[in-house]
């Protein structure tokens, strides 16, 4: 079995063309992970720069309106750039820097990634481009422009479903052509080894200072982690320093889209199978013969057809439960959130708002959930508009 | 180790600098692709690459992909696919070769798809998504039904190149340029000293491809290589003629097939 293995899950499924660029990743990684200086300069743009530690919020009238669990919040939307993606991005801008790489490119579904990329390239240097489905371009148009207007190039795709998944195959795509001077900066815990575990120790802070966090507050640890999944890197941020805490349930809420029973659906633990796929094997939404569905998901960060390895396996060994939570659960979490705390959150995001509100009310009063809140909603304020039948510009 | 008079792939390389062309499966049709195939022999190619369609080709450039899609809007199959092989493998002895990606193979399931080429008639497999270290995945199978997993060699496989090609059946597919498929108008990869490399560790047959379309370019790349691979101006034909394709993928081969060296 070759190198980067979760179970039976992930690997390196890549073009011969790109595994010396990977090998030479890898060897960078191993080193500058154990580097001291490396950690502490990290340490630094994550406090400093991007606003961590980010707070963990207990959301009290939302725990007493829904009578059961108390409820925390953990606050990456209050990230600069408003998500989580920067905690990975500024780790991987550095060892690109490191590695003496002029260049960074990345994929991005709702643009919080590309955001999060376009910003730590202007921040340190480097020529960015992004790659973003076009259907994603029209629906998170605001984004496309933050991204420009930090100085980056955004290719927008047109081929296959022209979503997520299409915008990862440019960015490989892109990677071949010119791989000498330019790192890819992946922004979910998939692709091949080493970077679901490159990801995921970026972005494990989440769960490193929420366990601290509640530890502090409460005294003991959450009954339960929420997060949303997509490729799942806030998740594994969330759930990765709880896993070996064998009482803390870990719950990832994956896009059912319009439901499971339909084709219009995201969710791939729920509907997909066992294949292998942008350098990883894993679960995917596909048929009999291997083709990858084209998926649906009002939300465009979540709307793609595979999951990270290490979700597979954690599902697999049943150490976390993967949940399907619809668009309209989703959008009734997204306003309810924002009328009940003030907290307007991503739409990917109140997927897991949206578990948590049928989970909560089921538990007891001194039990306690944790929900990541991956990011800031205010890119979705008009889509949500649109779908509730209002027409605004944004 | 590779027994070049006895395996149908390398055999082809041995008298002349073989031609091998690719074109994707089910575009515009089955039917069509067999007869393209017939014509494609009839005019001088040694080995045809047959691609099977995948949704996601991440190898490609956008000519190759637009044919994936065209094909599986056809309504192509992996099943049609080797029906539609094991009759063509009633009318030639061509080694033909599958190009696809490894989902396509590890969902049909792997032990199905090689026992289906081995009755269908298939020599060998390219899979470009499945590296070295993780061709333990199809290769002791494959071999099992007698075919070959194609080794591919990049510009950038430097201190790889000798580690892939001493384990090369068949040939080996010397990928000319950086990128995905497609047409290019220069070729600027060092191609002598990569194959000088693979020389001193395997006498499997080296041909390369990406970028290849004119009879000058494949003239001076057959000069060093034992042969050439195109594709993308294949399937741009196709594209161009669809269903009427045959005499000027007939006439294209045929000048290609004429400008390699001797």
């Amino acid at each position: 079995m070759s190198k980067g293995r979760y179970g039976i899950h992930g690997g390196q499924y890549i073009p011969e063309t790109l595994m010396n660029a990977i090998i030479e990743l890898e060897q960078a990684y191993e080193h500058y992970k154990n580097d001291q200086g490396f950690q502490e300069e990290l340490t630094e743009l994550l406090n400093e720069y991007a606003g961590r530690p980010s707070r963990l919020y207990y959301a009290k009238k939302m725990s007493k309106d829904l009578g059961g669990a108390k409820i925390y919040l953990k606050r990456e939307d209050l990230n600069h750039t408003g998500s989580h993606k920067i905690n990975n991005v500024l780790g991987q801008a550095l060892l690109a820097k490191k590695m003496g790489k002029t260049r960074l490119i990345a994929e991005t579904g709702a643009g919080q990634h590309g955001v999060a990329t376009a910003t730590a390239a202007a921040l340190m240097g480097f020529e960015c481009e992004i790659f973003m489905g076009k259907e994603d371009t029209d629906r998170q148009a605001l984004n496309v422009f933050r991204m420009k207007l930090l100085g980056a190039r955004v290719h927008v795709v047109t081929s296959g479903t022209m979503t997520l998944k299409d915008a990862v195959n440019e960015t490989m795509r892109e990677w071949t052509k010119r791989v000498e001077d330019t790192h890819y900066v992946l922004g979910s815990v998939m692709g091949p080894h080493p970077f679901p575990e490159i990801v995921r120790d970026f972005q494990s802070v989440i769960s490193k200072e929420a366990r601290e966090q509640i530890l502090e507050k409460e005294g003991k640890l959450p009954d339960a982690v929420i997060a949303c999944v997509g490729g799942g890197s806030n998740a594994i941020g969330a759930f990765f320093n709880f896993i070996p805490d064998k009482g803390v349930r870990l719950i990832g809420c994956e896009a059912a889209g319009k439901g499971v029973d339909t084709a219009l659906t995201a969710a791939t633990v729920a509907t997909g199978s066992l294949g292998i796929f942008h350098g990883m094997k894993s679960y995917f939404c596909q048929d009999e013969y291997g083709q990858i569905a084209p998926v649906y998901s009002i939300s465009a960060g979540l709307d793609y057809p595979g999951i990270g390895p290490e979700h597979a396996n954690l599902h697999d060994t049943k150490r976390a439960e993967y949940v399907p939570v619809t668009d309209d659960e989703a959008v009734n979490a997204f306003e309810y959130l924002s009328r009940t705390e003030g907290i307007i959150p991503a739409i990917e995001s109140a997927h897991a708002i949206a578990y948590a509100m049928v989970l909560a009310p089921q538990m007891k009063k001194d039990e306690i959930i944790i929900v990541n809140v991956s990011g800031r909603g205010d890119k979705d304020v008009a889509a949500i508009a649109r779908y509730r039948g209002e027409n605004i510009d944004e | 180790m590779n027994n070049l008079l006895t395996n149908k792939i390398s055999k082809v390389f041995k008298d002349n600098k073989a031609f091998v062309a690719f074109l994707t499966a089910g575009d515009p049709s089955m039917d069509k692709t067999e007869e393209f195939i017939l014509a494609l022999e009839r005019a001088g190619a040694d080995l045809v690459e047959i691609g099977i369609p995948f949704s996601d080709p991440i190898a490609e450039g956008p000519v190759i992909q637009e044919a994936n899609e065209r094909a599986l809007s056809a309504g192509a199959t992996t099943d049609k696919l080797f029906t539609m092989v094991k009759r063509i493998r009633q009318k030639t002895e061509m080694p033909l070769v599958f190009l696809t990606y490894i989902n396509p193979i590890f969902v049909y399931g792997i032990e199905r798809f090689f026992k289906a080429c081995q009755e269908s008639g298939i020599n060998g497999v390219i899979v470009p998504d499945l590296p070295y270290e993780e061709k333990g995945e199809i290769l002791g199978i494959a071999t099992s039904y007698e075919v070959d997993v194609i080794t591919l060699i990049a510009p950038t496989s430097k201190d790889r190149i000798q580690m892939l090609a001493k384990e090369a059946t068949g040939f080996i597919y010397l990928v000319s340029s950086l990128g995905v498929t497609g047409v290019r108008s220069e070729i600027k990869t060092d191609l002598k000293t990569i194959i000088a490399d693979i020389r001193q560790v395997s006498e499997t047959p080296i041909a390369v491809g990406f970028g290849i379309s004119t009879p000058e370019q494949a003239k001076a790349i057959s000069g060093t290589a034992d042969g050439v691979i195109v594709g993308s101006a294949i399937v741009k034909i196709i594209a161009e003629y669809g269903e009427n394709a045959g005499e000027i993928l007939f006439d294209y081969v045929k000048s290609m097939k004429q400008s390699l060296s001797v």
